[in-house]
């Protein structure tokens, strides 16, 4: 018995042999959004967005690229001269990369700060950071790549790490090397792996957003939404929005891809790989930097190991970690200062992990914190990162909340 | 109509022969697939190398590539041997005598894996212009490792002295490592 739906001409016909037209029908036009979403809330689609772009830019790279350790320097090199448009393709995928963690690292602020990971949204947070450890590996790999001396100094100090493994860590390593040093199967079997988890990211974000669609989105006043009053059509009010601020996020990228190019990158990459020659100073990409201060805290190295991978993975406890049963952090005197607090800890490991661990810190040649050195300044503020995980769940014993609205229509129109 | 029997051991049986089949298979196939990403035949097969020492005077060192490592030979001077034997093993993180890191008789001779036992960078000392760290041996610049003229950590936060990997002297000059 075919049933007739609610859907004319092709989108019926289809629907009825393939349900696919009402799932997209609820998910684009029928998704109540809640009226208060601030600029924040961007920066998911900006994160989808760009990941469009890196496998776009990423596979026709690939039509070009040579992953053998003889030619993959040079073949960069000749994507970036002779192929037409390579030097495009290349610094939209390089910055890409760069933007990429910049939305994803805001998003995540954005969770934390608004507490989006309450109201049985531990699935979808879980995926988020699934998602951003998929992105640190994609990426990883895909600096690899290049292979120029930063490449292969980058690979082999991370892939070392795992030699702190008790017992199997040397094994391990060798077994990921496919050789006794970082060399052609390293470089082989991380081409054939940027190109593949890209595509298992894409699913992970699928999942997300699905977690996303089934929950709904949390939103500035953290108060679930109650009712119509509460709620507007996702279209056209937030796509407008979103568009205009998309305009913004990608002028800013495109004045990067055309105007500073190498600005987050390290010049020694323009240096083909030598496993003879160690550079003065290894440092990795913008992003890794607050974890390899982690990792460089410890003195210790299979504990700077746990440290790092333990910074990642600790963020998908905060669900069950935080106890406050009030989402946004406006409403939270002490988590707002926390929240705070945690985000410079994060900002001054990034500096930490970009200098030397024996010379006194600095930021752009200006010497804060007394001239401690590099190393005294990331461990205090590693234990200012691990600090605020350790509070979080004491926070609600002392914590007075401050007066909330009783619904977001309540906060906008004054009545609910 | 006969009384239908039931007999479950038939029943007992496909079911374990199947569970079992599949568990050897994916235990088999997944060891198989684990395996083919270690260093292949032609990888090992490159392990061994030699090397000819005679033009090295004392003092001087060369750095040879083995299973795409560097390797440091340092062929030491008297001076520099007395400084590598006097040292207490207690003033030591990997205790380890100068003699336990060289051939009997060939003691002149150092012959080390030039990876740092930290995290795998390539320690400097092998140049006559190098920094070679509070112990007059290597440095590595990464996070500040020091090794001693025997390639013994010192000071830094490797955990283990540089590693002497298998060789032998094929003649009075010749080294084969590996
Ligand atoms: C989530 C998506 C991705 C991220 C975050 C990412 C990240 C990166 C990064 C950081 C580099 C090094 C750029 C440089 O310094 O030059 C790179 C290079 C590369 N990527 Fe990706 N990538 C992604 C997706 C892909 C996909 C899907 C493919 C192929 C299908 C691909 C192919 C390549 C190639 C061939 C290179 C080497 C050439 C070059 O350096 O530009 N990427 N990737
Ligand atoms: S790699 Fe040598 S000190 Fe870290």
């Amino acid at each position: 018995m075919s049933q007739g739906n609610q859907y004319k001409g092709f989108a019926g016909w289809l629907e009825k042999r393939l349900p696919i037209i009402s799932p997209a029908d609820h998910f684009f036009n029928h998704y109540p959004t809640p009226r208060n979403l601030n600029y924040f809330w961007n920066f998911g689609a900006i994160a989808g967005l760009l990941m469009g772009l890196m496998i776009l830019t990423g596979l026709v790279l690939a039509m070009q690229y040579n992953p053998s350790t003889l030619h993959a320097f040079d073949s960069v090199e000749r994507i970036m001269r002779d192929v037409n448009y390579g030097w495009l393709l290349r610094y939209l995928h390089m910055n890409g990369a760069s933007f990429f963690f910049i939305a994803v690292y805001i998003h995540i602020f954005r969770g934390i700060y608004y507490g989006s990971y309450k109201g049985q949204r531990e699935v979808l947070w879980i995926l988020g950071v699934v998602i951003l450890l998929l992105m640190m590996a994609i990426a990883f790999m895909g600096y690899s790549l290049v292979w120029g001396n930063m490449s292969f100094w980058g690979v082999t100090v991370i892939t070392n790490l795992f030699g702190a493994i008790p017992v199997v860590g040397d094994t391990l390593v060798t077994w990921l090397w496919g050789g006794f040093s970082v060399d052609n199967p390293t470089l082989n079997r991380f081409f054939v792996l940027h190109f593949l988890l890209p595509f298992v990211l894409l699913a992970v974000v699928g999942l997300h957003v699905l977690a996303l669609h089934q929950v709904g989105s949390n939103n500035p006043l953290g108060i679930d939404m109650k009712g119509p009053q509460d709620s507007i059509s996702f279209h056209p009010y937030f796509t407008m929005e979103k568009l205009f601020f998309i305009g913004a996020f990608f002028t800013i990228y495109f004045l990067v891809v055309f105007f500073a190019p190498n600005m987050m990158g390290e010049a020694i990459n323009y240096e083909p790989a030598n496993p003879l020659s160690t550079p003065e100073h290894i440092v990795p990409e913008w992003y890794f930097l607050p974890f390899y201060a982690i990792l460089r805290s410890i003195p210790d190295k299979l504990g700077g190991v746990i440290a790092m991978g333990g910074a990642i993975v600790i963020l998908a406890l905060l669900p069950w970690l935080d106890r406050s049963p009030i989402r946004a952090a406006r409403f939270r005197p002490i988590f707002q200062v926390m929240v705070f607090i945690f985000v410079i800890a994060c900002i001054i490991l990034g500096f930490v992990g970009a200098q030397v661990p024996a010379d006194p810190f600095t930021i752009y040649g200006v010497e804060v914190f007394f001239g401690w050195s590099v190393l005294t300044v990331g461990q205090i503020f590693t234990a200012a990162y691990f600090g605020f995980f350790v509070l979080l769940p004491f926070v609600p014993l002392f914590e007075r909340p401050r007066k909330m609205p009783r619904s977001i229509a309540e906060a906008i129109d004054g009545h609910a | 109509m006969a009384e239908q029997v039931q007999d479950d051991s038939k029943r007992d049986f496909l079911a374990l022969s199947a569970y079992v089949t599949l568990g050897v298979g994916t235990v088999a196939g997944t060891l198989g697939i684990l395996s083919s990403l270690t260093p292949s035949a032609d990888v090992l097969a490159l392990a061994s190398i030699e090397v000819d020492v005679a033009a090295l005077e004392p003092g001087q060192a060369v750095t040879v590539m083995w299973r795409g490592k560097p390797v440091f030979i340092r062929r030491r001077t008297a001076a520099q041997i007395d400084e590598a034997r006097g040292v207490a093993l207690g003033a030591l993180k990997d205790p380890q005598t100068d003699a336990d890191r060289t051939i009997e008789g060939k003691e002149e001779y150092l012959v080390v894996v030039g990876v740092c036992t930290h995290l795998g960078c390539v320690p400097k000392g092998q140049k006559d212009s190098d920094v070679r760290g509070d112990f007059n041996g290597w440095y590595c610049p990464c996070h500040g490792s020091h090794y001693d003229i025997s390639g013994r950590i010192r000071k830094g936060p490797a955990p283990k002295n540089l590693e002497v990997p298998e060789y032998a002297f094929l003649s009075d000059t010749n080294i084969k490592i590996g």
